[in-house]
């Protein structure tokens, strides 16, 4: 039996031997894992229990419960002053994943283009192709890995369709600021390119606030906006997530989930119900832990010689081995088998990242601490004899 | 709260180096900081905390919830009273509280009868206190924050996009 060839061509195989090595090993320190290393805060997951006490376990309406998307509404009106409305305009979804292969599907045509700069999480190109879609990539490492007016405009000729814009960035860290924002979105309104974002790290933004791109001066109706709860209020294995948008776009989305999913699990937007009640105290302390790690592990990977920009958003580090001149999977593999130490390759997130690793501070500070202490004794053992 | 305290009411044994890496401050002027801290009295004092019952023998330290009924004073209402009680190395924490009694004491011993003989003969027979009442502890779930129980934790996978 042989499966379909565009889904035999996903995912460069390198990366996935080097992940199942990691998971083969015992005692390893990871500083490779894409999700909040603290539990869900209690309130939220008596919630989700108490939710099953009560007898709520039943389908909920395609979109999501409507008190659901009434707080979700409410939340975004009063932090951001953006207004959509809970009956047509929101969706809940199986995390801001779903959300996001939703809305490729329900925009793409056969050929159509989508831009994409890399690094960057590593569903989006996939998702493009199985969707018909052909993937276009902006390459943002010569600037920083920020997507800069100058950058997107040289892509433009290829007439697409959309541009996926994902900030506070996996893998990078970088975010953007409001009046970088509204420059990009001026030129995506001057040559009719939609906006996809994928805001799902909005709330771990360090050094100023996060701007939605749908607030932006006629952006809300170019712009499909995707959020959820996953990483904010440490809710990944909820998988509650919800989208934004235009009313044709979120019906024509809906439309699919209703086929694919039918609905979001009902305990779990029980829970998400009750984190935009209670859980905004829980987010602003494990932020500012965030932030501290973020700090002491930036100050750590410049003082070891692998440059790395202070990243503004989210909770990795994006760091430069090119003092080693060794290649992103030799190292990581290297560092693995010898220090047992686990980081992402920077390959994981596209070519144009090899160099560099992405380096995961949703750890306990004891482990950031331990895993820079062997990152050091393995760079030491790895540099050895080489000129300085 | 400072940033530094919020750091260190977690981990007491973070060092200057590490709390001024993570607030991006000079080690100086965290270790400034701290000391001024010290000197005022916002931080008390520096302790592990221990679950008593994995350390030695169970059994062999017994606490005890003590409420305390007292006649205030004059001028010093009830802290002068408060302060002969509290003076008993026995007695490990002294609040004064609303409601039906007045002071909550937590009383330390090495078992029942030394609790006991702690209540009738030091404690009840003050001039002030009009009476007590006795809970003996006989469970501890959680302490200052810090739940003494070991459970099986949720394992992430170890590396994930």
């Amino acid at each position: 039996m042989s499966v379909a060839k565009k889904v035999e061509n996903m995912q460069p195989s390198g990366i996935r031997a080097f992940f199942d090595l990691v998971l083969g090993m015992k005692d390893v320190i990871s500083l490779g894992v894409g999700e909040p290393d603290f539990v869900t805060p209690w309130q939220i997951r008596e919630a989700g229990i108490f939710s099953l006490e009560e007898g709520f376990t039943s389908y909920t309406s395609n979109k999501g419960l409507y008190k659901l998307r009434l707080a979700i509404t409410r939340h975004l009106k009063n932090r951001y002053g953006l207004e959509y409305c809970p009956e047509e305009e929101i969706l809940i979804t199986v995390g801001a994943s779903e959300g996001m292969d939703l809305a490729l599907r329900a925009l793409i045509n056969p050929g159509d283009k989508i831009l994409i700069p890399v690094p960057s999480y590593v569903s989006y190109g996939p998702l493009t192709e199985l969707a018909g879609g052909v993937p276009v990539y902006i390459d943002t490492t010569p600037c920083g890995f920020r997507l800069t007016p100058q950058l997107l405009e040289k892509y433009l000729g290829k007439n697409p369709k959309a541009l996926i814009l994902n900030y506070p960035s996996n893998p990078t860290g970088v975010s953007y600021t409001a009046k970088e924002l509204e420059e990009i979105n001026r030129i995506l309104l001057k040559h009719k390119v939609l906006c996809i974002t994928d805001e799902i790290y909005g709330d771990l933004t360090y050094d100023f606030e996060h701007t939605p791109f749908a607030t932006l001066k006629g952006a809300k109706d170019n712009t499909v906006y995707l959020d959820g709860f996953s990483k904010g209020y440490a809710m990944t294995g909820w998988r509650v997530g919800f989208a934004c948008g235009p009313r044709d776009i979120i019906a024509a989305m809906t439309k699919i989930h209703q086929y694919t999913i039918m609905c979001v699990p009902i305990t779990s937007q029980m829970a998400a119900c009750e984190a935009l009640q209670v859980g905004r105290k829980s987010v602003e302390e494990m932020k500012r832990e965030y932030r501290r790690r973020r700090e002491f592990v930036v100050a750590e990977l410049n003082r070891l010689g692998l440059d790395c920009h202070k990243p503004e958003g989210a909770f990795y580090a994006f760091s430069s081995i090119k003092s080693t001149a060794m290649k992103s999977l030799d190292f990581c593999e290297g560092l693995l088998k010898e220090e047992k130490v686990a980081v992402v390759p920077g390959t994981a997130f596209g070519e144009v990242a090899e160099g560099y690793l992405r380096i995961s501070y949703a750890a306990s500070m004891e482990n950031i601490k331990e895993a820079m202490t062997r990152m050091e004794t393995f760079l030491k053992n790895n540099r050895r004899g080489k000129a300085k | 709260m400072d940033e530094i305290l919020e750091i260190l009411e977690k981990n007491g044994r973070a060092s200057f180096e590490d709390i001024a890496k993570m607030l991006k401050q000079n080690p100086e002027s965290v270790k400034e900081a701290v000391a001024k801290y010290e000197k005022d009295g916002v931080i008390l004092k520096y302790k592990a905390v221990i679950n008593k019952e994995l350390a030695k023998e169970p059994g062999t330290e017994v606490r005890a919830l003590i409420e305390v009924n007292i006649t205030p004073q004059k001028d010093v209402g009830f802290d002068r009273v408060a302060e002969r009680i509290y003076s008993f190395p026995e007695v490990a924490s002294c609040y004064l509280i609303s409601g039906t009694y007045d002071l909550l004491l937590i009383v330390e011993g090495k078992d029942l009868h030394a609790v006991s003989r702690f209540v009738s003969e030091k404690l009840a027979p003050l001039e002030n206190v009009k009476g007590t009442t006795t809970h003996f502890l006989l469970k501890k779930y959680k302490e200052d924050g810090v739940i003494l129980k070991h459970r099986e934790e949720n394992k992430r996978i170890a590396i994930s996009y």
